[in-house]
């Protein structure tokens, strides 16, 4: 039997499963936790299966092969609305989710980040919340989560060995005096573990590990959760609306099959790890006599306060090759600068972790638009340039927000997700610091020259459905449970009451884990 | 693809024409990769002078002046093809063509290059400037030869680089160990 042939299959009328939409970090790692525990579920992903001798070592193909092209819009201030009108973020549509095309970097939200309202005080504009659970509530589940994923230099592993590109970071951020710089928190296997191989230095991360070496749930939670024969996994099938009953109780959900024919399933619990933007999209487009501006959203918080991190990446040219392509593309980072320290002129931290783009895509992304000569000696500086990410807390706005567009539809007749975003004066304050930090190590390293390239389509969605204490500051509780429907949960990004600092995948993780004995619990208490 | 068959080819297809080429240097990496150090490119939708046209003008987008016309071939191909798709496309590209020409009372390829430029850059606002430059900054930098040109191995890289220099950068300082890993044992 292969490892992705479904065990069991459930009818569309067995209401006592719980139907987990999407299948990437939150999705698949809760639908495998909720059956190591013994409870029926149905996944459904959008997205087809795409196994690891499939993934294409070549970037626009991978793209093609994997991440979500279907339409979106976007407005906003941001630069990624004029130079990506239809693409504001970069999702995969595949099983294994995002998880697919992640670099793995893997580390916990600090103490301090989920005060966030408490440590920073009241920004004007934003709309900072503390989260309703402490570092305290979530410790032993990041335990578990970081075992799961291998993460590098935790649990007696070691790290991963460094690169050129990490090098050149390294040699320069010591120069600066930053101390706190090492190849990375990485759920990449540093040895053999799990019967998946160690790291293999390939390069091609974003386009999918062909050695399993990098954690995904498509090769890790999905088959584990099939073998129990308790899952039973539907692939590209479209989710289109949750359906509830008078009592607030989701009773189902309806969604399109790869034929297009419109299926339903019913449910005794529903949970929704679309990503941050699909999720919010299902849930306003959900909407009922009883829920008149969408399931869940009462508090008309349900699309607001996105967040996508303050992002940017800065390049160093040197005089000696680099070759950045070799070897893991998140091949270290400088942790200094995620403390808050608000004489710096702005509040919460960023890391720096390193970066590379294949040809193919720095193209397409060192200054969108750019032409002429400033464009092509850059370009021809490949070879000799390192590149590093920085990536920092955003601060959540209420009109950065998720809502459905007025004109576009999706093949199916849906109305797609709009966009909007624009940034706070944090981010902007962020930014430049960590572009002039980052700037400074590669100078420090010697490079006779270093370029600035604005964000990318968001690869970190979060906040859409916020965590919040009380009902009417958010979506769901502390266990992702909706305030307003109690067998609906969010089980993605998107419960984020703040961003962070930190890439948002093991706390992601490690929600759905904590989630799922929650859920466990409720259903054994028959409260829901 | 041989000389002999895109001539056959061109002639069997009527109205056709042909961008042809010689790579400028038969020792550099293009000519280890090339199928032949002459190229022609069949045009579905555009005469010869608009290609060449259209070539040139990609050179002003994006220059790089040791960048063999063979690749920016690669950019008119896709361009023509999109033309041959979709007749909107191809009356853009021909105007644009045209303009170009009467702007410079004559063909706009003859006048010397900073001329060349004044015009590009006045277009730059223009759809037939953004579909060049999008199409180009895609299809100029996603090919073997563009690959070649700037030193990046694309799928050669497959395998991974833990046997083939992916930390053989010695002008600067090795991390110490605490801040790197062990090259694992089994590889
Ligand atoms: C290039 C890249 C690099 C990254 N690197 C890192 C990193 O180093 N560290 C880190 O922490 N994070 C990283 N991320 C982010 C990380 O991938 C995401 O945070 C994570 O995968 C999000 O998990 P999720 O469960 O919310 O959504 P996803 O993993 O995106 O999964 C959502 C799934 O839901 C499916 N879906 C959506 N809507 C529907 C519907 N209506 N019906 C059915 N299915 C649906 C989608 O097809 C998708 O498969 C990176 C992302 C990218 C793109
Ligand atoms: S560098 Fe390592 S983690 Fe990344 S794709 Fe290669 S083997 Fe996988």
């Amino acid at each position: 039997m292969d490892m992705y042939d479904n065990r069991t299959t459930f009818a569309a009328d067995d209401d006592g499963v719980v139907v987990v939409i999407g299948s990437g970090a939150g999705g698949g790692t809760l639908a495998n936790e909720l059956a190591q525990k013994g409870v029926d579920v149905v996944l459904l992903e959008a997205g087809g299966l795409h196994t690891t001798d499939e993934f294409i070592a070549d970037e626009w193909p991978s793209f093609s092969q994997l991440a979500w092209t279907d339409t979106r819009t976007t407005m906003g201030d941001w630069r990624v609305a004029r130079d990506f009108p239809n693409l504001p973020a970069w999702i995969c549509k595949a099983v294994g989710g995002t998880t697919v095309h992640w670099a793995g970097a893997s580390l916990r939200i600090e103490p301090h980040e989920f005060r966030a309202r408490s440590t920073y005080g009241d920004l004007a504009g934003a709309t900072l919340r503390d989260w309703p659970l402490s570092a305290d509530d979530l410790a032993s589940y990041y335990d578990t989560a970081e075992k799961k994923l291998n993460v590098t230099r935790t649990n007696g592993l070691p790290g991963l060995p460094a690169n050129n590109n990490f090098k050149v970071m390294h040699a320069g951020a010591t120069r600066l005096g930053y101390e706190t710089c090492h190849t990375g928190r990485m759920a990449i296997n540093s040895v053999n573990k799990d019967g998946r191989n160690h790291c293999m230095q390939r390069g091609f991360c974003f386009q999918g590990c062909r050695y399993a070496a990098k954690w995904s749930t498509l090769y890790t939670e999905i088959p584990a959760a099939l073998q129990t024969g308790r899952v039973e996994l539907r692939t590209r099938v479209h989710v289109a609306r949750i359906d509830h009953d008078d009592n607030d109780r989701v009773t189902g959900v309806v969604y399109f099959d790869a034929d297009g024919r419109e299926r339903r399933q019913a449910a005794r619990v529903a949970a929704v790890a679309g990503n941050s933007i699909e999720t919010p999209r299902l849930l306003l487009n959900s909407e009922s006599s009883r829920f008149p501006n969408g399931l869940a959203n009462g508090s008309d918080q349900v699309g607001r306060n996105y967040m996508r991190h303050t992002t940017g990446t800065v390049w160093g040219v040197f005089d000696k090759p680099v070759e950045m392509y070799k070897g893991t593309t998140m091949a270290g980072i400088v942790q200094d600068e995620a403390r808050h320290d608000p004489k710096r002129g702005f509040v919460g931290g960023y890391e720096m972790e390193t970066i590379s783009l294949g040809l193919p895509f720095m193209a397409a992304f060192f200054n969108p638009g750019g032409w002429g000569r400033g464009f092509t000696e850059a370009m021809e500086q490949y070879r000799h340039m390192a590149g590093m990410w920085l990536v920092g807390e955003d601060m959540p706005q209420a009109d950065n927000r998720v809502t459905l567009s007025s004109e576009a539809r999706d093949a199916f007749g849906l109305p797609v997700a709009n966009v909007h975003y624009t940034d706070h004066a944090n981010d902007v304050a962020m930014r430049e610091h960590a572009y002039t930090r980052g700037a400074a190590i590669y100078e420090a390293a010697g490079a006779t020259r270093t370029y600035r390239t604005p964000p990318y389509p968001s690869t970190h969605n979060l906040g859409t459905c916020r965590m919040s204490e009380r009902a009417a500051d958010g979506v769901c509780n502390g266990h992702g449970q909706s305030h307003e429907l109690a067998n609906l949960f969010i089980s993605d990004g998107s419960q984020f009451t703040t961003s962070a600092a930190e890439n948002p995948t093991l706390t992601i993780v490690t929600l759905a884990i904590r989630q799922a004995d929650y859920i466990a619990e409720r259903m054994r208490a028959r409260a829901i | 693809m041989s000389d002999h068959a895109v001539s056959r080819r061109a002639f069997l297809r009527a109205g056709g024409a042909v961008l042809t080429g010689t790579l400028a240097s038969t020792s550099g990496v293009l000519a280890l990769i090339a199928p032949s150090t002459s190229w022609a490119l069949e045009l579905e939708a555009l005469d010869a002078h608009q290609g060449a046209t259209v070539l040139q003008f990609t050179r002003h987008v994006f220059p790089h002046d040791r960048l063999d016309d063979a690749v920016y071939a690669l950019v008119v191909k896709d361009l023509d093809a999109g033309a041959a798709e979709d007749p909107t496309t191809r009356r853009m590209l021909i105007d644009a063509v045209r303009r170009l020409d009467e702007a410079s009372g004559g063909e706009w390829l003859s006048r010397s290059a900073a001329e060349q430029f004044v015009q590009v850059q006045a277009m730059e606002a223009t759809p037939f400037f953004v579909k060049v430059h999008s199409t180009a900054v895609v299809s100029l930098y996603d090919n073997d030869m563009a690959f070649a040109h700037f030193g990046y191995p694309g799928r050669k890289g497959d395998p991974g680089y833990i046997h083939r220099g992916f930390n053989d950068l010695h002008w600067l300082p090795d991390p110490p160990d605490g801040a790197s890993g062990p090259v694992p044992e089994t590889a």
